[in-house]
């Protein structure tokens, strides 16, 4: 912790924000506070320097790069099936949400389409990922803001899923399940009916979960009102997933532009949007999302069709030149992959658009006048994964 | 679908020619209002549509795509065409050299969609999610100037981006507020994502993938087919 003794270089920061949330009434004294890179708010290794003035920031600044492993440069390098391992590493709490659109955009240059078995195991196995990412954020989030029980309860319940990820794939955090052209593997036996256990458990740690910290007094108090990102602002900073829907803006990629692959128009679920933009409704939002996933697995689980889990594709894989994008709804908002082939074995080029390093890029902005541990709140509400940021 | 699909999908057609129509509507207002901007297009029936601007029209494109309401930042990044110099099989141009063989013919600079005359092009991505589409916008950079207008005050998210492509790739963003290092240390040396830059870790050790090239024993005669 350095503190800024030159009163004028705080007026010019103060000035630079240029901002009516910054207060300039009270005369305080300048200070540089360093968050990181070890912070339990910032469930990895991100650093932010906060330059405050008394109580209030005035800017914080995110400094990434702590974890970056340069996958973009590493896709040069490596054939689709071993990206496919590598990319598991991007988002480590929803790995197979992950895998699908890097598989979706081969199988469009590829022009292959799963059986669709695979389609109905991909989805549900997607919105798995997307449960155990969430009810890991809901019990986080609590812990954060000082509510211990939910934490523990989370990382309780969350185990439920990651049993059944793990039964049907090997992997209880990287999968490395999906395949250009299907899957590597039928669901084992009995897995559907221990699935649905598994989301009943959930839905009830969802209630649970409501009553808990969502409905308490304290934790309200410390997210509502905090942290607003009104929906153009949002939307000019790239904002995604349920940080975007928090502000009012109806699009999930899921309902509006589902890539083919993917079958949640056999489902019936719901899109749920809040008004506010805050803290409070970013979590919100998050908590209603885990149970429409809860939902929609099983709903599927009830028709997944018979069939093969692999279409017929070449033994070694070589995807026609062209290029792709494709984008799916990953629990921490849109995630997707530019890829440039030039029918090769290995991509010539593959821009990995992840949430997480749009969705903190707004930090700057939203924490300008917000106070220190509402920095937290807010840290914590918009909800990244190192990995998904740094890549 | 192709042969190589499954013989059982049966996944709805989408109605490929109305969004073709869609896409070709946006791209024909996009050109009547950015003028002569627009140097080359693609579009993917029912997928997507590329457009390539002129670099002095970059900033423009993205002011015109925002006010017709593609208003979603996606992302802004780039694309070295130049055939890497250093190949997977440790058999590349560089290796060449150091074993004292004549070097091969270097592989022609083939641009993707939309065109492209530069090694260097931009790459951005806007979506308008009343409409339901988005636009990926390509953008040639000249070896000698590789600098190009910032986006950062029409999307604000693009601050990051050109951030991190400017220490990526070694482009300038001109009127960008706050250029430091994304990622990279501030005393790093170099371009990673540049393809002459070499991946030291695979010019240490072979590329692993090489042997899965060559066909199994037994299987050369099923070469091509699924298991």
């Amino acid at each position: 912790m350095t503190t800024v003794s030159d009163p004028q270089s705080v007026a010019a920061l103060v000035a630079e924000a240029n901002d009516n949330r910054v207060n300039l009434d009270f005369e305080t004294e300048g200070m540089t506070l360093n968050m990181g890179p070890q912070h339990p708010a910032t469930h990895g290794t991100l650093r932010i320097i906060a330059r405050l003035d008394g109580e209030q920031v005035i800017s914080a600044e995110p400094m990434c790069g702590y974890m970056h492993r340069g996958y973009e440069k590493l896709t040069e390098v490596r054939t689709y099936p071993q990206i496919n391992a590598l990319i598991n590493r991007i988002d480590w709490l929803g790995s197979f949400a992950n895998e699908v659109p890097f598989i979706l955009a081969a199988e469009k240059l590829m022009d292959v389409e799963a059986p669709p078995r695979a389609q109905w195991i991909r989805t549900i196995l997607f919105e798995m990922s997307r449960v155990a990412n969430i009810s890991l954020f809901l019990g986080d989030f609590g812990l954060q803001l000082g509510g211990m029980t939910a934490g523990f309860y989370a990382f309780r319940d969350r185990e439920w899923v990651l049993n059944q990820i793990e039964s049907a794939t090997g992997g209880r955090f990287h999968p490395n399940f999906d395949r250009i052209g299907g899957l590597k593997d039928d669901l084992p036996k009995g897995w559907i009916e221990e699935s649905h256990t598994a989301m009943d458990k959930l839905l009830a740690f969802c209630d649970e979960m409501e009553d808990l910290l969502v409905g308490n007094e304290i934790f309200q108090g410390r997210t509502r009102g905090i942290g607003v990102i009104p929906a153009e602002i949002a939307l000019s900073y790239g904002l995604s997933g349920a940080n975007l829907r928090a502000s009012g803006v109806d699009w999930d990629l899921r309902r509006d532009n589902c890539p083919p692959g993917l079958v949640y128009d056999k489902a019936d679920w719901k899109v749920w949007t809040h008004p506010d933009g805050d803290c409070f409704a970013r979590t919100w939002v998050r908590l209603q999302e885990t149970r429409e996933a809860a939902k929609i697995v099983k709903q599927l689980l009830d028709t997944i069709p018979s069939g093969p889990v692999m279409a017929k594709v070449p033994r070694i894989i070589k995807v026609p030149a062209g290029e792709a994008y494709v984008a799916t709804e990953n629990p921490l908002g849109e995630m997707g992959y530019y890829v440039v082939s030039k029918g090769d074995l290995v991509p010539f080029r593959v821009k990995i658009r992840s949430a997480s390093f749009n969705n903190i890029s707004v930090l700057p902005w939203v924490a300008r006048g917000a106070y220190v541990p509402d920095l937290i709140s807010i840290l914590g509400s918009l909800y990244f994964i190192l990995g998904d940021i740094d890549r | 679908m192709s042969q190589l699909s499954s013989a059982d999908t049966e996944t709805p057609e989408e109605a490929a020619p109305a969004t073709d129509d869609a896409r070709e509507a946006v791209l024909a207002e996009f050109t009547s209002r950015l003028g002569d901007g627009v140097v080359g297009s693609h579009i993917r029936v029912g997928d997507d549509l590329w457009i390539r601007v002129d670099r002095a029209h970059w900033l423009e494109a993205a002011e015109v795509a925002k006010s017709m309401g593609y208003r979603f930042f996606d992302f802004l990044s780039a694309i070295d065409w130049l055939p890497s110099p250093f190949g997977r099989d440790m058999d590349a141009q560089e290796d060449l050299v150091v074993a004292g063989t004549p070097a091969k013919e270097p592989e022609a600079m083939v641009q993707g969609y939309a065109g492209g005359d530069t090694r260097f092009q931009l790459l951005a991505r806007l979506y308008s999610i009343s409409a339901g589409m988005g636009i990926t916008f390509k953008c040639d950079l000249p070896d000698d100037d590789l600098s190009a207008p910032t986006w950062s005050n029409v999307f604000a998210g693009a601050n990051w981006h050109e951030r991190e492509a400017r220490e990526m790739f070694g482009f300038s963003f001109d009127g960008h507020p706050n250029m430091i290092n994304m990622y990279l240390p501030a005393d790093f040396v170099g371009n990673p994502l540049r393809k002459d830059f070499p991946l030291l870790a695979r010019r240490v050790r072979p590329w692993p993938g090489i042997v899965d090239v060559e066909p199994m024993p037994g299987v050369a005669d099923e070469e091509g087919e699924g298991e």
